[in-house]
């Protein structure tokens, strides 16, 4: 079971509080949606998962968040395995500057991962999986930074899928694309769904409520509300939630 | 007030004009002046004699100018620097651009270029008072007047070009690739030689060219501690001569007009192509980091 129990999750950027006393349970094999106003802190929570956040030195955070029976907060934690079970998908594409199958082939070199499966095939599964391979199947040689923006989000998700993860995390995944693009990576989302617990970041009320099945809104670094995305968005509990989401901030 | 203000943007205009013309104008004459009198020498002895001569006697009788050792004199050196200054070099840079704290970086930078500003004399006598004695009592030799010597000074001049552009080319890679490396699980150390240095590499490439360029050209620091002998060397324990030491050391006491004079001019014509072609290398390098 790859649920995420976030207990009462607080972080701060040295002095600001940018996480408050958050609390809840992401379900498996589920599309998670945050949403809530630029600068809420929506970023913030999702690099807590894979602990991303421990590149800023600033950074201290309280609570536990429990992934597989692990509290991955404590200091003990193998970030390198954690962030193999736990990857994360950028705002803005951000594929090496390798070719096209050197950028898959990368977590497989650095975990050490030698299973049955040639590089080949795990190139080849990887991405059809995020259905780049008819597209890609004759330019695994080409540098991945050729490719249109919509190809290079999905290179980055498979790119993860190689390693095998659990749980993925999207920040903001079609900001950078345009509609059409943004249209395809959604219904690869819940493609994906079937194998992997996905949170996704958005503040795309509209992208949340056609992707995810639950929904967190935040505001100012605190979670308001998170329930069923169908209660959110019919029948919201709090009144700030109706607000956000009738479009009177943010 | 107009009218006056657009005079004087027409005489500024026109004045760097003249500078730009006219440092070109100097580098094209400096070419043809060193064209003129190297290839005069050409006249009296066949290329194939000066470039592959294994002897460099200029005032023997018959002088002989066979170049072929003091080509390798400046190539051991060169290399010799290159094998020291590179790894040391590049891993310097990625240590300030990676891992060191904001405030030691600034102090490290500072360092770097007040090695650069270290003139070549007094890198010489330095090396000349320290290192050659040194040399000499670890390898129990005749003489510490070697390649060897010459390449571990050399090597400190290569060092804060290739230092600071190397790690200009580093922290110009977007911080994004690094966070996509560590994101997936990459230690720091795999996310610097997988991904940051394959794409910094032209830049690094760009930053060892120009040492190189820098160290092929010296003079000063190489003729006070190579030894100066023009035998073809064998190995970096013994001493040897450079192309740049022997103008030096000769155009002196070499007779204006004689074969003396062209020989060394014809030197130089091959230290002009070999830089050139360095610094045309590196070009190449720099401008397709920029695209
Ligand atoms: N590295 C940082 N240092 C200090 N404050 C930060 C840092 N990153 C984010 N913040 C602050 O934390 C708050 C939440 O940021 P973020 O999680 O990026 O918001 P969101 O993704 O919801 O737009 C913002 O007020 C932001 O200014
Ligand atoms: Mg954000």
């Amino acid at each position: 079971m790859n649920d995420i129990i976030v207990e009462n999750l607080n972080l701060w950027y040295d002095k600001f509080h940018a996480l408050e006393n958050v609390s809840m349970k992401i379900n498996d094999k589920k599309i998670t949606a945050i949403i809530g106003p630029s600068g809420c802190g929506k970023s913030t929570l999702l690099r807590v998962f894979n602990r991303m956040n421990d590149l800023i030195e600033t950074v201290r955070m309280e609570g536990k968040i429990i992934i597989d029976d692990e509290n991955i907060l404590s200091p003990e934690t193998d970030l390198v395995a954690l962030r193999k079970k736990v990857g994360m998908v950028f705002q803005r594409p951000n594929p090496f500057p390798l070719s096209v199958y050197k950028n898959i082939t990368f977590g497989l070199e650095i975990h050490g991962i030698n299973s049955e499966d040639s590089f080949d095939n795990i190139v080849e599964n990887s991405l059809k999986s995020v259905l780049l391979w008819d597209d890609l199947k004759d330019k695994l040689k080409k540098s991945a930074l050729e490719l249109s923006l919509e190809q290079q989000q999905r290179l980055c998700i498979a790119r993860l899928v190689a390693v095998k993860p659990e749980i993925l995390l999207m920040d903001e995944p079609c900001s950078a694309l345009d509609p059409v693009s943004t249209a395809r990576i959604e219904e690869l989302m819940i493609e994906l769904k079937k194998n992997y617990s996905i949170v996704i970041v958005t503040h795309n009320m509209q992208q949340a409520a056609r992707v995810s099945d639950f929904t967190a809104f935040m505001y100012l670094g605190e979670l308001i509300e998170y329930n069923d995305t169908n209660n959110i968005f019919t029948r919201p509990e709090k009144k700030q939630t109706e607000d956000y989401l009738t479009g009177r901030y943010g | 007030m107009n009218k006056i203000g657009k005079v004087k943007e027409f005489f500024i205009e026109k004045l760097i004009v003249i500078c730009g013309s006219l440092s070109i104008i100097f580098v094209i004459l400096i070419f043809i002046f060193l064209a003129r009198e190297g290839l005069t020498f050409f006249k009296y002895e066949s290329i194939k004699d000066f470039i592959f001569g294994r002897n460099w006697y200029p005032l023997s009788n018959p002088a002989r100018f066979g170049v072929l050792p003091l080509i390798l004199g400046s190539v051991m050196v060169t290399l010799g620097a290159m094998a020291i200054s590179i790894p040391l070099g590049v891993a310097c840079a990625f240590y300030i651009a990676e891992i060191v704290n904001p405030k030691m970086k600034d102090i490290l930078k500072t360092g770097i270029e007040l090695l650069a500003a270290i003139p070549s004399v007094v890198i010489g006598f330095v090396g000349m008072v320290t290192l050659v004695p040194m040399v000499k009592k670890i390898f129990h030799l005749p003489t510490g007047l070697t390649a060897l010597s010459g390449s571990i000074m050399l090597a400190f001049m290569a060092m804060p070009t290739i230092v600071s552009i190397a790690e200009d080319a580093i922290t110009a890679v977007p911080k994004r690739y690094k966070e996509a490396a560590l994101a997936l699980g990459a230690t720091h150390w795999q996310a610097i030689y997988k991904v940051i240095l394959v794409a910094a590499a032209p830049g690094i490439f760009a930053a060892i060219m120009l040492g190189i360029g820098r160290v092929i050209g010296e003079t000063m620091a190489v003729m006070m501690i190579t030894g100066n002998a023009a035998v073809i060397p064998h190995t970096l324990l013994e001493p040897v001569r450079t192309l740049t030491a022997t103008i030096a050391a000769e155009m002196g006491e070499a007779i204006r007009g004689s074969n003396h004079y062209y020989a060394l001019y014809a030197v130089g014509i091959i230290l002009f192509i070999i830089t050139f072609v360095i610094n045309f290398i590196a070009d190449i390098f720099l401008h397709r980091i920029k695209k």
